[in-house]
């Protein structure tokens, strides 16, 4: 038999959209039964410590080891590299002449130089060559960058192959450069 | 005469009931060509909270390419929706004007949703979150740092003299804006930097430092001065290298190295 027949549609629909009954939280838990999911209220701190343990054993996401290796950051990382390389022999050098100047003095180290095979001497010029070559010219593409010159990513791949260029001829140049 | 009439309505009626199958309908119309099956594998970086003890991993998804839209986003809306609802990614406007689908793709920072998936079914596309930020789930970074470096820039108009009506600026200086008033605060450009990987605690990163000089560069704001004090230190500003990744990997075309070339500039000038 229909509600209509009976004459309750309007008591129901009453029922059913009755804002107090509605928004009767314990109402609502009785007649539609129990919820299969149980939530604990917890305290703010208690949250913010739960967060907390979660936060210390989150993981930091990749970096270096997954990002595409790209002009910019390789030849920034080469500047960075091939500086303390030079600047390791240069504070090397001179603190082995400060502590024992006969053994570093410059004829000793020209006579020792001289002694050595033709392979090893052009290999040690390239490898002593190629950083300093790209230091300097890469230095220059820096001041440039720090006058607000070249500042666009064209600019800056632009700069980035004349530099690479440069050092290539120049290694060139100062390997068999006698 | 009658048997030609009777003829012809019975041939109309055989006409009309085949047409009430719709198995038979289907020959006379044109069938749309198949599309070949274009199989591509996504690795996508998972991590769950719930399990921290687990490291986190690649995990393999083959999706027809040709069933799914062009973006990267699509394929990653498709896994979730078809494979693996599991996989969490933020995502909101799919046309890349809020910024939250950046994420890592092929090795670049970029959006998701302006990200084209690579045809090439042969090569599996990688896709990792924000590279060097602490990941609350799968592709979801936790952006609070980030924010919070956004706001210590006081990213709002500061004037002493404030007008009656509006604040006047000739189209000049307004140009000035364009390129920077853009930014969507995506966080591409900042976690492509090698330094604010490294000092990301005290350094700015691209974004912040573009967001500052937007205010700085700005002809209605009084407080240059105080803004350039604040980034007058050794980290804030100064552990830019000038490497370009944040202007090599902006979804949006910007180019943050530029604006921090210029505030270097200024502050020497000052």
């Amino acid at each position: 038999m229909s509600t209509r027949a009976l004459g309750l549609g309007a008591a129901l629909r009453k029922a059913a959209f009755s804002p107090n009954l509605v928004r009767n939280q314990a109402v609502l838990r009785n007649t539609l039964g129990k919820r299969f999911i149980q939530v604990e209220s917890l305290t703010p701190s208690a949250e913010q410590n739960i967060l907390n343990q979660q936060r210390l054993k989150r993981p930091s996401s990749p970096h270096f080891t997954i990002y595409q290796p790209q002009l910019t950051w390789i030849g920034s990382i080469a500047n960075r590299v091939t500086g303390v390389g030079l600047s390791v022999l240069l504070y090397g050098f001179s603190i082995a002449y400060l502590v024992a100047p006969t053994t570093f003095s410059s004829q000793n180290v020209v006579e020792f130089v001289a002694g050595l095979p033709d392979a090893v001497k052009y290999t040690g010029k390239a490898i002593l060559a190629a950083p300093f070559s790209f230091h300097a010219f890469n230095g220059i593409r820096h001041l440039s960058w720090d006058l607000v010159k070249f500042v666009s990513v064209k600019g800056a791949y632009v700069t980035g192959y004349i530099v690479l260029a440069s050092t290539a001829v120049s290694t060139a140049f100062l390997t068999f450069f006698k | 005469m009658q048997s030609l009439f009777a003829a012809s309505r019975s041939s109309r009626q055989l006409a009309l009931g085949q047409r009430a199958f719709s198995s038979s309908l289907r020959r006379w119309q044109a069938v749309p060509a198949e599309k070949p099956v274009l199989m591509k594998e996504f690795k996508i970086y998972r991590w769950n909270p719930d399990e921290p003890e687990k490291k986190p991993q690649l995990q393999s998804y083959k999706i027809d390419l040709n069933q799914t839209g062009p973006m990267v986003l699509d394929a990653l809306i498709k896994i979730k929706n078809e494979i693996d609802p599991t996989l969490t990614f933020r995502r909101s406007c799919r046309e890349g004007i809020c910024g939250s689908c950046a994420m890592n793709i092929d090795g670049q920072n970029t959006l998701a949703c302006l990200c084209r998936i690579d045809r090439n079914g042969s090569k599996n596309t990688k896709i990792y979150p924000l590279p060097h930020m602490y990941v609350v789930k799968d592709l979801v970074p936790d952006m609070t740092l980030f924010y919070k470096q956004y706001k210590s820039i006081q990213p709002w108009l500061q004037s002493d003299n404030s007008p009656e009506k509006e604040h006047l600026q000739s189209p000049e200086d307004r140009r000035k804006l364009d390129g920077m008033y853009e930014c969507i605060l995506c966080a591409c450009c900042s976690t492509s930097c090698p330094s604010y990987w490294w000092n990301q605690d005290e350094y700015l990163g691209p974004a912040t430092l573009m967001a500052a000089y937007r205010w700085i560069a700005d002809s209605r704001d009084t407080h240059k001065a105080e803004r350039m004090e604040r980034l007058e230190n050794e980290m804030s500003l100064y552990r830019c290298h000038t490497i370009f990744n944040c202007s090599r990997t902006c979804p949006k075309g910007l180019n943050p190295a530029a604006a921090i070339a210029k505030i270097k500039l200024e502050m020497a000038a000052e």
